[in-house]
């Protein structure tokens, strides 16, 4: 195959696998609030809505419940609908079709009906935008079984995801980050699958494995560069879905590495870092020589002021210091 | 009176009389503790379920309730499929994993059950958003009760299929109760059809408990749909002459209606099947024999039925995992 490639923005390889998705199945269409308009979705529509018409691209009244409930309802007869909430937060009130309706359905009717959904919730952390339009919420769809969730750092697996996650007959939770947006990477023009369950290594190292999700892959690629000056040599997991998660290379990189350090951009308690911690020393106890730590969000609700959102939201500098307290674990007296 | 071929309305009093032996089938089972499911029977409620099923065809798309056995025959189910699932058994039309409250026959056009209530209503409108964006003539019909009323995610259903004209009717089966608290206690204002009006909805409230009445309502409220008209909402004034769950009010297992003797007493004078027989005889449309039979085939259909149940296996305990995902076609 030629895999022709080029620099892509993260939003415009949305938008890529949005037009070769659309334009090579005539099932799949775009449902929710703002698809036209920038301000909500930034540059992933482009062209969606003159190429395939107001029948396949839909921009919705205020209306999550009875939306999202709709986008179940085609998906239950055949169609691949994407419905997207341009604040992950406005998705709340569509917990019932997603979690008692969609996640549900396939099981408790027997395998009779699959939900092929994509749900797309895009996390708009920072710019002062305070405790309702910046909640990370992945933890709480990755709890539910039924649903898979996936959240993409790169625009290669930004494109790769999103087509895995519409040719998939199940509900998928994707999710993107408005910090990730601008981000640029190889990206191939043809259309391809990045596999729904499995991490990637972002850099091999031997010291440490960081396992990071969505934005902080990039926090823990620029702590490892930090660390390597000291001489450490980090290992960077990019844990793309998170359900269901990659428990093989999880737990392969740290029996390598014997220290592990969650990244994650949600909130401590019953996190995913929580769940990655515990799937380490499940799988890999014997092989640690310190406890896993956790780098996340605190649990406080995001503050607006951008003088509390500077601690608020985990940096490099403290991927850089969680490492360096799991090396000197036992050397502290 | 319009006029009906024998054929017809003889299919009507078959529907309806295969639904109520099922239901009535139930009663012991669920008092010896045989049946542990929750069970919300549909007898007295007959009519709507076959008289909107009536005017759908196998392409038409239903969405149902907790309240849904009657909704499932009517379109078709199979009653042996059914009461295996309420038992839990594998051949249950769920594999025994969803019980009374979650049937479904895709191939009939019946997409699912489920007791949320007010859920499976934008789900319907889903559907019919399929059959606009697929330039299709298939309707979505979305039953729910009067308890749904009160849930948001009505008005914004209604506003969106109205929006985009969508081929849908909401068919809502209003039997007085929501649960244990009467209509009174819940709305403010009690006809429940003029709710879909200020959406530019057309919206009919009918005899729930006469099956040609709610056949005519629909026949008319589907051709709309057909036409690309839009949506069109009818609310059916009916009763359950059983408990909201179980055969009785056995709410805190006291085993007494809640509802005033009086109340039930007018009601069961009203029972929808009794009185279309009384018709179909007084109109010379059909013999006592001849109803006698229909309402013994039924009596086996519901033997066969139970007989059907009892042969099948439970699910195996290994299995409690398989359904959760459907597993992917390898990618090309």
């Amino acid at each position: 195959m030629s895999s022709k490639s080029r620099k892509l923005q993260y939003s415009l390889a949305i938008n890529e696998a949005l037009h070769q998705m659309m334009g090579e199945d005539e099932s799949v269409f775009l449902i929710g609030q703002g698809v036209k308009s920038p301000w909500y979705v930034g540059n992933t529509t482009k062209g969606l809505l003159e190429r395939f018409g107001p029948e396949r691209v839909i921009d919705t009244p205020v209306s999550e419940n009875a939306v999202t409930g709709s986008a179940v309802g085609a998906a239950l007869v055949g169609m691949r609908p994407i419905a997207v909430h341009p604040r992950m937060d406005f998705m709340l009130y569509a917990f019932d079709p997603i979690i008692n309706e969609a996640s549900n359905w396939h099981y408790m009717f027997g395998g009779k009906l699959p939900v092929p959904l994509v749900i797309w919730g895009i996390i708009n952390r920072g710019g002062e935008q305070a405790a309702q339009h910046s909640q990370s919420l992945h933890a709480v769809f990755a709890h539910i079984p039924g649903l898979k969730v996936v959240m993409p750092s790169t625009p290669y697996d930004a494109k790769g995801l999103l087509i895995a996650a519409i040719k998939d007959e199940n509900p998928v939770i994707y999710i993107d980050d408005r910090w990730l947006y601008e981000i640029e990477g190889e990206v191939p023009e043809e259309t391809y699958e990045v596999p729904i369950g499995k991490a990637a290594v972002m850099r091999e190292g031997k010291d440490v494995t960081i396992a990071a999700n969505s934005y902080m892959v990039h926090a823990a690629m620029g702590a490892a560069e930090q660390l390597r000056k000291d001489g450490i040599e980090a290992e960077v997991l990019d844990m793309r879905t998170i359900k269901p998660i990659d428990k093989g290379l999880l737990a392969a990189s740290a029996r390598k590495t014997g220290r592990v350090v969650v990244a994650d951009g949600g909130w401590k308690t019953c996190g995913v870092a929580a769940e990655i911690s515990s799937i380490v020393s499940e799988e890999a106890f014997g092989c640690l020589k310190a406890p896993v730590v956790r780098v996340t969000v605190p649990d406080v609700p995001a503050p607006a002021s951008s003088v509390l959102e500077k601690i608020y939201y985990p940096d490099s500098g403290k991927i850089v210091q969680a490492v360096k307290r799991t090396l000197s674990h036992g050397k502290e007296a | 009176m319009k006029h009906y071929s024998k054929e017809f309305l003889i299919d009507l009093y078959r529907t309806m009389v295969r639904i109520r032996l099922c239901e009535e089938s139930l009663v012991e089972p669920i008092l010896n503790g045989e049946v542990q499911c929750p069970v919300h029977l549909y007898s007295g409620e007959e009519a709507v379920a076959a008289g909107v099923c009536a005017v759908l065809s196998e392409q038409d798309y239903v969405f149902g309730t907790h309240r849904s056995h009657g909704h499932y025959l009517a379109k078709g189910g199979s009653m042996g499929e059914l009461i295996a699932e309420i038992y839990g058994k594998e051949a249950g039309c769920s594999r025994g994993r969803g019980g009374s409250m979650h049937i479904i026959e895709p191939k009939k056009g019946m997409m699912g059950a489920a007791p949320i209530v007010g859920g499976t209503i934008s789900l319907a409108v889903g559907a019919a958003l399929a059959s606009r964006i697929r330039k299709e003539r298939r309707v979505s019909v979305s039953f729910f009760g009067d308890g749904a009323t009160g849930e948001g995610v009505l008005y914004e259903s209604l506003n969106f299929a109205a929006l985009k004209s969508l081929p849908m009717v909401f068919v809502c089966e209003n039997n007085l109760y929501s649960t244990h608290m009467p209509i009174r206690e819940c709305r403010s204002n009690l006809p429940i059809f003029q709710i879909a009006r200020p959406f530019g909805i057309s919206a009919f409230r009918v005899n729930g408990n006469d099956v040609l009445k709610v056949y005519e309502t629909a026949k008319e409220a589907v051709d709309s749909c057909r036409e690309g008209r839009g949506p069109v909402f009818i609310e059916c004034l009916t009763y359950r002459l059983r408990g909201h769950v179980g055969p009785d009010d056995n709410i805190q297992g006291a085993h007494q209606d809640i509802r005033p003797e009086e109340e039930i007493k007018r009601w069961q004078r009203r029972d929808p099947i009794r009185n279309f027989r009384k018709y179909l005889l007084k109109n010379a449309i059909a013999e006592n024999d001849e109803l006698a039979t229909i309402e013994q085939a039924a009596q086996e259909e519901v033997r066969d039925a139970h007989a059907f149940m009892k042969d099948s296996p439970h699910p195996k305990q290994k299995d409690i995992g398989k359904h959760v995902f459907k597993e992917q076609k390898a990618s090309v």
